[in-house]
């Protein structure tokens, strides 16, 4: 008795399971079939985020501004009159559940392009897999590997590490910094971080005196801190994401670690501020503009798209928006401009139309690609920011 | 290394092993009572705080930690009650089975009631940026705080344990339930009640930990491991060992920082873990009753 | 004989494979046979741990950990480049033997490394010797304590991947060529090989069934079921239990490598993700949920559940519906969903295995 109970209870938690959240979520107009002949047909775009899981605080802003974008755009007939069909699918940040869901979308699904995946180690597994597929992948993730080597159809739109560690380093040598440590997370962001820091820093004249990794988990970076203490630096510099940036904020205050904080552009958001109270303001660092966007020159090109896009993802989510976010954001944005330029929806010219475009005003910065450029980022879209009672400023030197 | 720098390590260490320490001590009430490790003892303390920052929306701080707290304890009686109590003629391997089955529920249930945020308690005094000195180095006051809830709490529970009948019966039952239930004990409701013991302090030392750690949903499963690490050092079952091997262990994780890269400060741990088990599986600082642990 | 009863389900299971392949074919939807590859080389690891933890009774929490030693060992000895160093007496000696092989990245690189067999062999080895080092002194544990032995084994594996270099750190290694076999045959996961893998993977996990079905039925296999019976009434009847315990830690840990190194020449990558503790949860949560001690229960829970998660059928309950699947099957029924009563007959008449 009890173990027909059990069958029937495990078999009511997997179709519970499938039921509740569906693998694939569908953006809401995208799946009527279009009859007038006046509309095109529609288009499917997939995206691998990791919605749960270690990289959530990537996929889930990633997959909300996807879903926000994709139903504003459908509202206004879709990229160049095709509607969309979203299909987004929750990778939990792990590359041999991206490999099967990169193969589904591109094998059965047969999706235009996908967006995504959120993180470097899940975008390198699906690299060739796209490649070969001859489907557009538009990652969010920030490898520097993802496109040096260029593969055809790979392209990403995060900045680039090299060129947050060029503004670090440039704010430095305007400060007179010449000693400095570095601490990064054992991440994949943080690890290549801390490889593009070491190589820029004697470009500026700095000295990297003392460098240690840490765990991403960690929960107290007061030991770590010690030890930079001990070789007695004139800054620091963290590489690492949420939860680790404001820990190390608050830590080094407590340990009367006096010096100026540097932290890498995945500070882009005003939770790890308020998760640093105090020990916050000060900070130094490169960013998309989007943390800014009220505070900008009304001229500036880009301001118009970020207030937009912060505005609209804030009334509907009820949550702060975040740069990573617009990360998904520009990667729709670039496949509907490119589009709308090679008019027509062949992979072949749809991939070409994207090496062509010049001057996408995106979120994370103005985009130029070419055919060895699959980035399109250069330093300047990144602003260098820091922190004044508890909200985002443009850095004044 | 100068004083100061040798007695920051120092504070260092003290500041993660307080933290280890305190997750420690709930292991050993689920264990005295039940024989079982609760591998959702982790879970305990994320929920417990996530209340806790919830409710202190709407109450002032020590109510809310308060409210945290007793809606925790209910939510452990209730877990033993519907997933713990059913299970007859439980081995050890089953039992190990369904808690780590629930830590994996309570932890997707806490994503999908609070969303993946880090969020964390204000600290109970000063700010973030506060700071106490000691011989020259510095430490956050809300470090105290951890260490002195810790010793309330294992002198509350020593004196429970040893001078209160619930007490005594409850250790009754970790020693023979058999002969427990012939005393006329409930030994099932001495069960709940240590479960509800169990996480009703664990959401204290989650609220306690909050400010220092920051607290995400998924943090359960790390802190835990480090928590039984640390309630094996000590010897399971013993709550003072438990907070002297959790201060061992920071402090030694520390004396590695201090002199190899960090990077394998992590290993350190596990390593003494795996020492413990192998050769002193009764723990530092408890007397080797070892018979019944080896097998041939 | 007798004894040729026992492989009946192995043949029908054979049957089934095929019949899947053309019914797939028919309906044009070979893409499935991805998963199921996939799923498949999952399923050598929950079949040595059905053997350790139905048949010997012991449970392990760290058993992605060898399945990462396989992968890993794979993985770098196939992608690190000796170039370099190609005219080292040594390497040279190696590569007039055959152990190096020569081949072009997808950039057009020039790589030398060693021959996927020779990494495979190694990998192997390795796991071989580090699960003798491990079990002898873990496996004189009982309960909790060996437990957390496992688990301590599988976080050390973690954190080196996580943390070497050499093994590529948090993003893993992600270039690793294709495995040729023999007869141009390979475990390739590109769409031109994937009905080839699809009978390759099923070849290996019916191989490593039927080598499961010969332990068990035999006087091993019998000792093995006394041990978990009443391990001291064993011992006190003259099995060597230790050894006998030992030496499926052992099995059980060569044939996750074996699913490992595979399932990374198929992926064509590798990252730490294969080896967390979550993953050791989940396969503990398949064995369980297929019926501790029930090879083929277990093999089908493998497939269903690996194939439907890797399709993100879960969506973001995934993990939980592992969690669920643990504490249901281990509250209500822990001897597996198909000891069910009904189900049980079919299948007991199946198997033709006289234990309950």
């Amino acid at each position: 008795m009890r173990t027909r109970i059990a069958a029937i209870l495990v078999v009511g938690v997997v179709a519970l399971g499938l039921v509740m959240s569906p693998g694939c979520k569908k953006s809401p107009e995208g799946t009527a079939p279009e009859t007038t002949a006046a509309a095109a047909e529609p288009i499917k775009v997939g995206a691998i985020l990791a919605v749960t899981g270690p990289a959530s605080f990537l996929g889930a802003p990633e997959a909300k501004t996807l879903e926000m974008l994709v139903e504003q755009m459908n509202q206004a007939g879709g990229a160049s009159g095709h509607k969309i069909e979203l299909l987004i699918k929750d990778s939990g940040a792990k590359p041999e559940n991206a490999i099967s869901m990169a193969k589904q979308l591109i094998d059965e699904e047969k999706v235009l392009a996908i967006i995504g995946p959120s993180t470097s180690g899940e975008t390198m597994a699906i690299k060739n897999i796209c490649e070969e597929g001859k489907t557009i992948l538009l990652s969010c993730a920030a490898a520097e590997a993802i496109v040096n080597p260029v593969a055809n159809h790979v392209f990403k739109t995060p900045q680039k590490d090299s060129d947050a560690a060029r503004r670090i380093f440039e704010v430095m040598k305007d400060a007179g910094i010449t000693k400095i440590g570095v601490i990064t997370s054992n991440a994949g962001f943080g690890i290549a971080g801390g490889q593009q820091l070491q190589k820029l820093a004697p470009d500026y004249g700095v000295t990297i005196a003392i460098s240690e990794t840490y765990d991403k988990q960690e929960t107290d970076l007061t030991g770590v801190l010690t030890k930079l203490k001990g070789a007695e630096v004139e800054a620091v510099v963290n590489w690492s994401i949420v939860p680790a940036q404001s820990l190390v904020a608050k830590n080094m205050r407590q340990i009367a670690l006096d010096v100026p904080l540097f932290q890498s552009h995945g500070f882009g958001n005003i939770k790890y501020v308020e998760a640093g109270g105090e020990a916050a303001n000060g900070t130094i660092f490169p960013c998309g503009r989007l943390l800014v966007a009220d505070v900008l020159p009304d001229g500036h090109p880009q301001k118009q798209v970020l207030v937009k896009y912060k505005s609209d993802y804030e009334s509907r989510y009820n949550e702060d928006a975040s740069t990573f976010g617009g990360h998904a954001y520009d990667a729709l944005l670039i496949l509907a401009e490119a589009i709308k330029k090679a008019g027509s929806v062949e992979t072949a010219q749809v991939r070409d139309a994207i090496e062509s475009l010049q001057g996408v005003v995106g979120t994370g910065g103005i985009f130029n690609f070419s055919a060895q450029d699959h980035n399109g980022l250069d330093k300047e879209a990144f602003e260098v920011l820091t922190v004044v009672d508890g909200k985002f400023a443009v850095y004044e030197p | 290394m100068n004083l100061s720098q040798i007695v920051q390590y120092g504070l260092a260490g003290i500041t993660v092993g307080s933290i280890y320490a305190i997750t420690a001590i709930g292991f050993n009430i689920i264990y005295a009572t039940t024989g079982v490790i609760n591998f959702a003892q982790g879970e305990f303390l994320i929920v417990g705080a996530m209340t806790a920052i919830s409710l202190s929306r709407i109450a002032p701080l020590p109510v809310a930690i308060l409210g945290a707290v007793l809606i925790t304890t209910v939510l452990g009686g209730l877990i033993e009650i519907v997933f713990i109590r059913p299970v007859k003629h439980a081995s050890v391997l089953r039992l190990i089975v369904i808690t780590i089955g629930l830590s994996i529920l309570i932890r997707e249930a806490m994503l999908h009631v609070w969303d993946e945020k880090v969020r964390s308690l204000p600290y109970f005094t000063g700010t973030p940026v506060s700071t106490v000195t000691i011989l020259g180095a510095h430490i956050s006051p809300q470090i105290l705080w951890v260490l002195g809830v810790s010793a309330v709490i294992v002198i509350a529970l020593t004196l429970f344990f040893r001078f209160t009948r619930t007490g005594r019966a409850m250790r009754a039952c970790s020693d023979d339930r058999m002969a427990a239930r012939l005393c006329g004990i409930n030994d099932r409701w001495m069960v709940t009640l240590s479960f509800m013991l169990s996480a009703g302090i664990g959401a204290f030392a989650g609220c306690v930990i909050s400010p220092v750690t920051q607290t995400q949903y998924d943090m359960g499963a790390p802190l835990a491991i480090k928590g039984f690490t640390v309630a094996i050092v000590g010897g399971l079952g013993n709550s003072m060992g438990a907070v002297a091997a959790g201060l061992f262990l920071g402090l030694l994780e520390a004396l590695v920082m201090s002199q190899f890269a960090t990077a394998y400060k992590d290993v350190v741990a596990i390593v003494v873990l795996l020492l413990i088990l192998i050769f002193r599986p009764s723990g530092l600082f408890t007397r080797s009753d070892v018979s019944a642990l080896r097998t041939v | 004989m007798m004894r040729l009863r026992i492989y009946y389900p192995v043949i029908a299971g054979a049957i089934v494979i095929v019949v899947l392949h053309l019914v797939l074919a028919a309906a044009d939807a070979t893409y499935y046979m991805t998963q199921i590859t996939m799923s498949a080389y999952y399923a050598l690891v929950v079949i040595g741990l059905c053997l350790l933890m139905g048949y010997a009774g012991q449970i392990s929490l760290g058993h992605a950990g060898f399945f990462a030693i396989g992968g890993y060992t794979v993985a770098v000895l196939t992608t690190y480049n000796l170039a370099a160093y190609r005219d080292a007496p040594l390497l040279a000696r190696c590569h007039s033997l055959g152990l190096l092989v020569e081949w072009q990245d997808l950039y057009g690189r020039e790589i030398l490394s060693f021959s996927p067999w020779v990494a495979f062999g190694a990998a192997l080895l390795l796991t071989a010797i580090i699960a003798l080092v491990i079990g002898m002194p873990v496996i004189r544990l009982k309960g909790h304590y060996l437990a957390m032995a496992t688990l301590g084994f599988g976080l050390i594996i973690y954190r080196i991947a996580l943390g070497t270099p050499i093994l590529g750190q948090a993003d893993g290694i992600s270039t690793v060529p294709p495995f040729p076999l023999f007869d141009g045959l390979q475990v390739n996961g590109r769409a031109p090989f994937r009905v080839q893998n699809y009978y390759i993977a099923w070849a290996v996990v019916l191989t490593a069934v039927v080598l499961s079905l010969n332990l068990v039925h035999s006087r091993v296999g019998r000792a093995l079921r006394s041990i978990h019976e009443n391990e001291e009434a064993a011992h006190s009847l003259g099995v060597n239990t230790y050894r006998y315990k030992l030496a499926v830690f052992i099995l059980s840990a060569l044939f996750a490598a074996i699913g490992g190194a595979l399932l990374t020449h198929y992926n064509g990558s590798i990252g730490p993700s294969e080896a967390t503790v979550m993953k050791s949860v989940r396969y503990v949560a398949v064995v369980a949920v297929g019926g501790m001690a029930n090879l083929w229960g277990v093999l089908l829970m493998g497939i269903l559940l690996n194939f439907l998660s890797l399709r993100g059928v879960f969506g973001t309950f995934d993990d939980a519906v592992f969690g669920g699947i643990l504490i249901g099957m281990m509250i209500l029924a822990p001897q597996g969903l198909l000891r069910v009563a009904g189900v049980r007959t079919i299948v007991s008449r199946l198997a033709g295995r006289s234990h309950g």
